[in-house]
């Protein structure tokens, strides 16, 4: 009994430290393989058809296995700021080639694509063709039409091609009426703030991905923003123009009757007015899509 | 000690060579033989890297095949045929029959992948019309998948010392995938936040990661793999294994065989 107690002691002492050691020796091969160990091996895979056979009719759990990789690969550029997004198509690609019914593929993959560098790959014609082939695959899914017209309108500011997406979308049985809306309103217009604010409020409205939603929260306040500096910015031109120089602070544009008091942005901070007569957000880091955020203070 | 231990390694290694386990190789070189016609017929300039691809995934997945189905067997065998009775009775200690047991399935292991290697490089030979310096490479990967082999047989090992032979096959087959995608599990802990990352994390350095071992794909497009990533490979395999081994050892030490 007394043997046995001794050798349990020794091997349970042997077994962790052996156990400590193998961490650190991977700890080290991990190191030096560097975090796209993973990804990098899709680069050597011809297509998802291949991957498919491979899989021996697992398909559907790699598609949900590459899934994954594109989203961390999306997710680790994203917050690297990074310019370039090489391997995100490919892996969507193999993706929707493995599961061409994973819906969340086309639609948040095609947001990933299409967005402007470094928000997202901007590489909105990849997004068109990612968007057309969940079509194909799945022709009764209307949302598809929607993601498609919204890509051509946004990012590739084609209005003609985002007026047939929304209009082929609405024929689709099920679409909801606000299709037709769309369609009639890039017939109408080009591109228009009003626009692009009840697109992105649409997409918050009806998404149920959550980095869809903040993505599209974002894109709000900044239209916000837009729209506000674009008002302040008419009413400081309005004082030039009464008394021959621009404000030197809000107050001046309060006193002239122009502005009812100091004027906050969608996140409750006073904008910022500088001598030129242009006006800025105090803090542009929260408006990631605003056109014209100006320099941070220091820059 | 050691002339106990060799003669449970060499018996391991006779009892699985008369279980016609070298038969796989057989099989090994009619699929070199049989696919190489078909590759030069279905990729057009691709007919190296399909062969190289194929020769090693075979090399690789026989193997862990022959660990699985092998070392399931190793201890309860010996238990349901009385004869590990009749070793114990001798002075033999536990451990020394885990330890031979683990040695003499790693010999068998290493005897096939070798002459699986020697007919994959005359295969190369044969079909690819010559050998190049590159070539060398390939026998990095073939020794990471002895590696791989040596991490296999420990896990089936440690099962084998208190499951059944199907849920020891099924435990370490389950192990076997996951290890195959340990890279998505790390990268997936990393990403996690608060408990989720701690217990990921932990989940992932316990579970084997075969990915690190696997650069098939490297050799094949005629890549060079660091002396450092052997080096410290090395390292993670054979801890690992002696880890997973010691841990077969102590359930087997408090296993009641009466």
């Amino acid at each position: 009994m007394k043997r046995n107690r001794k050798i349990t002691v020794i091997g349970s002492a042997i077994l962790v430290a052996l156990f400590a050691g193998s961490v650190e020796g991977r700890r080290q091969v991990e190191k030096i393989q560097g975090p796209q160990a993973t990804l990098d091996e899709v680069l050597y895979l011809p297509s998802g058809k291949t991957v498919k056979r491979l899989s021996l009719g697992y398909s559907s759990l790699m598609a949900d296995i590459y899934w994954t990789r594109a989203v961390q690969y999306f997710g680790a550029h994203h917050l690297a700021h990074s310019e370039h997004y090489d391997l995100l198509y490919p892996l969507l690609d193999i993706t929707t080639d493995l599961d061409p019914q994973l819906i969340v593929a086309y639609e948040s993959g095609s947001i990933f694509l299409s967005q402007r560098v470094p928000e997202g790959a901007g590489q909105p014609d990849k997004a068109v063709a990612l968007v057309e082939k969940g079509i194909r695959a799945n022709p009764s899914h209307w949302r598809f039409y929607f993601t498609l017209g919204f890509i051509h309108y946004m990012d590739r500011h084609d209005y003609k091609a985002a007026e047939q997406a929304f209009q082929k979308g609405s024929e689709v049985p099920g679409a909801l009426p606000w299709m037709k809306v769309m369609a009639a309103r890039m017939a109408e217009k080009g591109e228009d703030a009003e626009t692009a604010t009840y697109l992105w409020k649409t997409i918050y409205d009806t998404t149920s991905d959550n980095m869809i939603k903040d993505n599209a929260a974002k894109h709000l306040i900044s239209l916000r923003a837009e729209a506000d500096i674009d008002e302040l910015e008419r009413r400081t031109k309005a004082y030039r123009e009464r008394f021959g120089q621009n404000p030197a602070g809000w107050s001046e544009l309060v006193r002239a009757g122009l502005l009812r008091g100091v004027p906050m942005d969608p996140n409750g901070v006073p904008y910022k007015l500088l001598p030129d007569g242009t006006v800025q957000v105090e803090d542009p880091s929260q408006y990631s899509y605003l056109e014209r955020r100006g320099q941070s203070p220091g820059k | 000690m050691t002339s106990r231990l060799s003669a449970i390694t060499l018996n391991t290694f006779r009892e699985a060579v008369r279980d016609r386990v070298l038969y796989n190789l057989v099989l090994f070189v009619l699929l070199l033989v049989a696919s190489a016609p078909v590759i030069s017929q279905i990729s057009i300039g691709m007919e190296k890297l399909m062969l190289v691809n194929l020769g090693l995934s075979s090399i690789s997945l026989f193997g862990v095949i022959i660990a699985i189905f092998v070392g399931i067997g190793l201890v309860s065998k010996e238990i349901e045929k009385k004869t590990l009775y009749t070793i114990l009775a001798r002075p033999v200690r536990r451990w020394e029959f885990i330890a031979g047991k683990y040695l003499g399935l790693l010999l068998t292991l290493v005897v096939n992948a070798a002459l699986m290697t020697v007919g994959f490089y005359l295969a190369l030979l044969i079909f690819i019309h010559g050998l190049h310096p590159a070539d060398g490479m390939l026998l990095v990967a073939i020794y990471f998948i002895i590696l791989q082999f040596m991490m296999m047989v420990a896990i089936t090992l440690l099962f084998s010392t208190f499951s059944t032979p199907i849920f020891s096959a099924i435990f370490a087959f389950s192990l076997f995938v996951i290890g195959t995608f340990g890279n998505d599990l790390r990268i997936s802990a990393a990403m996690s936040q608060g408990a989720t990352k701690w217990l990921m994390t932990a989940a992932a350095y316990i579970m084997p990661n075969f990915a690190l071992l696997n650069v098939i794909s490297q050799v094949a497009h005629e890549q060079s793999v660091g002396g450092q990533l052997v080096l410290f490979n090395t390292v993670y395999a054979v801890l690992y294994s002696v880890a997973v081994t010691a841990a077969a050892v102590l359930v087997f030490e408090r296993r009641n065989l009466k």
